[in-house]
């Protein structure tokens, strides 16, 4: 069964003359631990893509299934979409977007707390999960005492904490240096794989590119080939 | 896991001073019902503090509080002789300056014949009035202390007592004195005064044949008549009903008898009403400023977390979470600002110049106040957080 199954996906935004196609009959599939990418140039459409595949913006039309049950039906969302992306659907932004507030503990923590998960299992389970990623010692401070790559490495591991079906990552390693960056794909790799995971990265950085299984091209809102 | 505690502790500092900020404007409330509480207690306190059940006052008057009242002394002779008096005694009040040592200073003037009526309630200091003269139990918010000897008309008074608390309705300090020193003060008149006098009389009588040979001097007490109160003050046997003897007063001598809660509300009503409504106004302005800075700190909070909410919408927030966090914030600032005003204000209440009552009762009910401001300013962060596009977390720019 397809873990991400997206079928004539298109996004306009606007009306009449002002009208913009940001996505044009766009087709994904992808399979439970497969890493793709997303690539193409800044308006391309990879992010617009992302925002409907996730719900947060959804498509004007077209079809979406996660691990074959239909969550958008070309007019209607049929599922609540905030239980969707908690529960089944893990996000990594480019500007990392840690709670300033929360510990980096409480960070990954909140995903299973938002999902019922009592706060003590809900830490013991997040900080395990930094101690195998090597961020343990930096468990109990705030994000912005944390350099860009860990804040990133953080990230990940708020993605991954509950077992998504879906990890969707955007521009992930825009803000990091090559090093980093690396380190932050191979990372969001194995986890995809060891967690049976599929994985979407948005990405324009070529040096990225040789550790997919595939490759979406995007231009204009339509996908070039795969 | 509680966000709002969380966003409280990272931006503690910031989130306390703005707390002290709310909480002195909450003072200013708590400030304001304590002065009018107070206005009404001390109003109230020299109605109260002679222990009376009745106030016989000259007819057609409201009493010494609101208007002029003038009654012969010796009244209260007739009025003891009502069936259900069980004491009757005359009272003067006046006000009068006070000078001590550089210090001028507003005081309510009370004259009653000592081991009568019209006595202090307690002496906290010294003695009470004995039966001379030339003595004078002061409150000690006056600050002038036991044994100053004040220069008061034609009479020195010697201070022997000090009580607490009794003021009068605009907070002056009282001065109790013998009803005769205070007649003499009220009534009697300067020399030159009745030298004057007594020249127009003695003309009046030189023009009229019939009492040419009469001496203006002769009349001297008729003209210098000192034997006047402001009010018979009238203790009732246990058995005795007030509206039933106040009535037999007032057909068979022809005063006014007011009951105390009459004088009491003639009193609230006449003399501190438009006080009352004022400071109730201002009080109600404050809570509507309150509201508006409270709503305005939680606008702002929400903005400066907009990112911060549209991730955690993205992540799969629940609007009740999200609702929630702004709630729990706004109760947190105006509880802890209704607990910093509380402090303040009970910290400092007794240095007020004015007396200002600080009752549970209006902590309580301003408590309340503030829970609901709270939640009514919340509100327009909670819309302002659901109204957040999820979508400008995905902006880019670590």
């Amino acid at each position: 069964m397809l873990a991400v199954a997206a079928a004539n996906l298109t996004k306009i935004f606007g009306q009449g003359d002002s009208q913009i196609v940001a996505l044009k009959d766009a087709q994904v599939s992808v399979e439970p631990g497969e890493i793709v990418a997303l690539m193409g140039p800044s308006g391309s459409g990879k992010t617009t893509l992302l925002r409907a595949l996730s719900l947060i913006d959804p498509p004007t039309s077209g079809e979406i299934a996660i691990g074959g049950e239909a969550i958008f039906d070309g007019e209607r969302v049929l599922i609540d979409d905030r239980k969707l992306r908690r529960q089944r659907m893990g996000i990594i932004f480019q500007a990392y977007n840690l709670i300033p507030f929360l510990t980096t503990v409480e960070n990954v923590a909140l995903v299973l707390t938002l999902n019922g998960i009592s706060h003590y299992e809900s830490l013991a389970r997040a900080r395990a999960l930094l101690q195998r990623l090597d961020l343990g010692h930096r468990a109990d401070i705030y994000p912005a005492t944390l350099s860009g790559g860990e804040q990133q490495r953080v990230a990940v591991a708020r993605a991954v904490i509950n077992d998504p079906a879906v990890i969707l990552a955007d521009e992930p390693t825009a803000a990091l240096d090559t090093e980093r960056g690396k380190a932050v794909m191979e990372l969001l790799r194995s986890l995809g794989r060891t967690r049976h995971a599929a994985v979407i990265v948005v990405t324009h950085d070529e040096r990225m590119i040789e550790g997919f299984d595939r490759v979406y091209h995007m231009i204009d809102g339509h996908i070039t080939n795969h | 896991m509680n966000l709002a505690i969380r966003d409280v502790k990272y931006r503690l500092g910031r989130f306390v001073l703005t707390a002290i900020g709310v909480g002195l404007l909450l003072a200013t409330v708590m400030a304001m019902g304590g002065i009018y509480r107070g206005m009404v207690e001390d109003a109230l306190s020299i109605v109260r503090s002679p222990g009376a059940d009745l106030w016989v006052v000259q007819k057609d008057t409201n009493g010494p509080f609101a208007e002029t009242s003038r009654i012969p002394d010796d009244l209260y002779r007739v009025v003891r002789a009502v069936p259900g008096v069980r004491e009757a005694s005359p009272i003067a009040f006046q006000s009068i300056q006070l000078e001590y040592g550089s210090v001028s200073m507003r005081t309510q003037l009370i004259g009653y014949r000592p081991g009568n009526l019209g006595a202090p309630p307690a002496v906290a200091a010294g003695r009470p009035l004995a039966a001379g003269r030339y003595e004078m139990v002061l409150d000690r918010k006056s600050g002038i202390p036991l044994g100053a000897r004040l220069p008061l008309g034609r009479m020195i008074f010697t201070v022997v007592g000090l009580t607490e608390g009794i003021v009068s309705s605009s907070g002056d300090s009282t001065a109790y004195v013998s009803l005769q020193d205070a007649q003499e003060l009220q009534f009697l008149k300067a020399n030159e005064a009745v030298r004057n006098e007594r020249a127009r009389l003695q003309a009046d009588l030189r023009a009229d044949p019939a009492l040419a040979g009469v001496s203006s001097a002769a009349l001297g007490s008729v003209i210098q008549n000192t034997n006047l109160a402001n009010a018979i003050l009238v203790r009732l046997e246990h058995w005795a009903e007030p509206a039933g003897v106040a009535r037999s007063i007032e057909r068979w001598n022809h005063y006014r008898a007011m009951t105390t809660a009459e004088q009491e509300d003639v009193l609230a009503k006449n003399v501190i009403e438009r006080a009352r409504q004022q400071i109730l106004l201002f009080r109600i302005i404050l809570l509507a400023v309150s509201t508006v800075i409270i709503a305005l700190i939680i606008y702002t909070m929400t903005m400066e977390k907009s990112r911060d909410i549209a991730t955690l919408k993205i992540i799969g927030a629940t609007n009740s979470k999200i609702g929630g966090l702004i709630l729990q914030e706004s109760l947190a600032l105006g509880l802890l600002g209704y607990g910093f005003g509380a402090l303040l204000i009970n910290l400092t209440y007794e240095k007020f110049p004015r007396r200002v009552a600080i009752l549970a009762f209006d902590q309580t009910v301003l408590f309340a106040i503030v829970a609901f401001i709270c939640v009514a300013a919340s509100i327009v962060g909670i819309r302002r957080a659901l109204a957040i596009d999820p979508t400008t977390a995905m902006a880019g720019g670590a």
